[in-house]
């Protein structure tokens, strides 16, 4: 990032910032900046993906959505976040104060500091860090602090349960999360989110998930203990509403309530680009070699709209399982972690290991077994696409002889 | 160990099963009626025909039978008959319903001989004050309606749509 503050400032002020006395001035006004920028997406990416997770939601279960405030209701998120900033900031009265008050901040800077690792392009990222990875798990942990002090401090049965939930979930699920990473780190040898990026290549065999059928077990383990530690259904256990009323944050209310939901869907970014990041290839442009891609300004755009694209999917998909998905108990939600994941994710390091010593990533055979585990993934996609349109024509005829009306309404249709 | 195996088999087929199916009521008519703003046909036409809305009185083929009045369960009927001494005909004075009170159960328009007592398709009643709920269908005292000998009392003349009561509702609520 310090060669783009370089570049700016020449661009802004021609000189160069080595000639300048207020380099450290420019630098530290650049921190704040990029800072702004990453808040500023992150904010509104968790607004408008509210919005959208509940249009889709009302489709999947046959109703429309918000569709009042603005056109289409796009604007209904906005109306949330006035409504929610105009409430009274209450505070129970045997609460304890201080911690109450101070969940929130650890909550919101926990989520928000992991975008500091996330890539979005090439060359975009606020902060190589040659320990990426590292530095997301370690920070995304903060979160739980947070939770359990908000919970704790409330004085309130519910939010204590919801509390000492999400503590047993989540550090339970760092294991598998972490585990399951470490054969990417492994083929890579790199901690480095850009480093990892740059050792996939664009097209589906060149990614991590296809490299072989062990790296294939860790992106399901990953995807999963990423859903647990992110509180998402099936996994939502610290604030699950039939049961808490609305777990840990349950004695919160106006701005303070509004940064748990806002972290909560922003993580929803964190958790997909990990995904895309580490299995998907990133922000890889397919048939684009990262010598070209690194000469022009468009290209360095399209891999940033690539991986917007990739993540865009994953989200998609984190959204639908969510309603798709019961509620895991919470005996069932340890046993998978440590009887299925964290077992599964060792064999699967163990595995990688063997197969990076037998098929090294350049060679003709590792190259046809990457093409092969591609295929496979792909004839699963397609198997899929075949049961929802078996889905679709099962219930066709019976709904056109009830209404008189064609079934087809697709989600790009609105209504 | 079997078990253990198949356990993952079943989870991971079964998720995808239920993903195939959410997926494909993303290409689904969502079944929502948007009352009031975005409708595809008018209200009155999408409800079945023997809705049961707002009560209204033809009051020119009201025989004064009453028996409407004593079959309401929850007395929302309210009617007085009034004799004219010299000529012996008979006026309605008053035929008053409760809308309030008003269960929609339908039993005075089963039993109404003329069918001068019906349910309209009209249900949006919502006022200010429970006072304007009271509909008075005589204004001034009007004769009863003398059936012709022998012909089907049933076959009369509907205004469905219950332009009436809509009429009288809206002259009374804010």
């Amino acid at each position: 990032m310090k060669e783009n503050a370089n570049l700016l400032f020449l661009f802004l002020f021609k000189t160069p910032i080595k000639e300048s006395e207020f380099s450290l001035a420019w630098y530290v006004l650049f921190v704040f900046l990029v800072a702004g920028v990453l808040l500023f997406f992150a904010a509104n990416f968790a607004g408008i993906t509210s919005f959208i997770e509940r249009r889709i939601a009302a489709r999947i279960q046959s109703r429309v959505g918000p569709n009042v405030v603005g056109p289409q209701g796009i604007l209904q998120w906005v109306a949330d976040g006035i409504k929610l900033l105009l409430k009274e900031d209450l505070v129970p009265d045997r609460a304890d104060k201080f911690l109450f008050r101070a969940a929130p901040y650890f909550v919101f800077s926990g989520l928000f500091a992991a975008f500091v690792a996330l890539p979005f392009g090439y060359g975009i990222v606020a902060a190589d860090l040659n320990i990426g990875v590292y530095y997301i798990f370690a920070i995304t942990s903060l979160v739980v602090v947070g939770i359990i002090m908000g919970g704790w401090s409330s004085n309130s049965k519910w939010a204590l349960f919801g509390a000492l939930r999400s503590a047993a979930q989540i550090i339970s699920y760092e294991i598998p999360t972490a585990l399951s990473l470490i054969p990417v780190i492994m083929l890579t040898g790199s901690l480095s989110t850009q480093d990892i990026i740059k050792a996939q290549g664009g097209m589906p065999w060149d990614w991590y998930l296809f490299h072989s059928p062990f790296t294939f077990v860790c992106f399901v383990i990953f995807f999963i203990s990423a859903l647990a530690e992110g509180n998402r259904i099936p996994f939502d256990l610290p604030e699950a509403e039939s049961e808490l009323v609305s777990g840990y944050n349950t004695e919160y209310s106006g701005f303070r309530f509004l940064i748990f939901p806002m972290a909560e869907w922003a993580n929803l970014w964190v958790i997909s680009a990990m995904v895309t990041l580490a299995y998907l290839g990133g922000w890889q442009v397919p048939f684009v070699a990262i010598e070209t891609l690194s000469q022009s300004f468009l290209l360095i755009f399209l891999s940033a709209g690539v991986f917007v694209i990739k993540t865009s999917i994953v989200v998609f998909i984190i959204i639908q399982l969510r309603w798709t998905l019961p509620r895991v108990r919470v005996d069932q939600m340890t046993l998978v972690c440590w009887t299925y994941l964290v077992p599964f994710c060792l064999a699967a390091i163990i595995g990688t290991m063997i197969w990076m010593l037998i098929f090294p990533w350049e060679t003709l055979a590792a190259l046809l077994l990457r093409l092969i585990m591609s295929g496979i993934g792909l004839g699963f996609c397609f198997l899929y696409v075949q049961r929802v349109r078996f889905n679709y024509f099962n219930d066709k005829m019976a709904f056109e002889n009830l209404k008189g009306k064609s079934l087809w309404y697709p989600f790009w249709r609105l209504p | 160990m079997n078990q253990y195996f198949n356990n993952i088999c079943t989870t991971l087929y079964s998720i995808a099963e239920g993903m195939a199916v959410t997926a494909s009521y993303l290409f689904r008519r969502p079944c929502t009626i948007q009352y009031p703003n975005k409708l595809e046909k008018p209200m009155e036409d999408q409800l079945s025909e023997r809705y049961r809305g707002i009560l209204q009185v033809d009051t020119r083929v009201c025989i004064g039978c009453r028996i409407c009045e004593k079959t309401c369960p929850v007395d929302c009927i309210a009617i007085s008959l009034e004799k004219d001494k010299e000529t012996k005909e008979r006026f309605l004075t008053r035929f008053d319903i409760d809308i309030s009170k008003c269960m929609f159960c339908g039993l005075c328009s089963e039993n109404c001989k003329t069918s001068a007592i019906y349910h309209t398709k009209f249900f949006n009643a919502v006022t200010q004050n429970v006072e304007n709920l009271v509909v008075r269908f005589v204004d001034k005292p009007i004769a009863l309606y003398k059936p012709p000998k022998g012909s089907d009392l049933k076959n009369t003349l509907k205004d469905l749509s219950g332009a009436i009561v809509n009429q009288k509702m809206k002259g009374r609520a804010l």
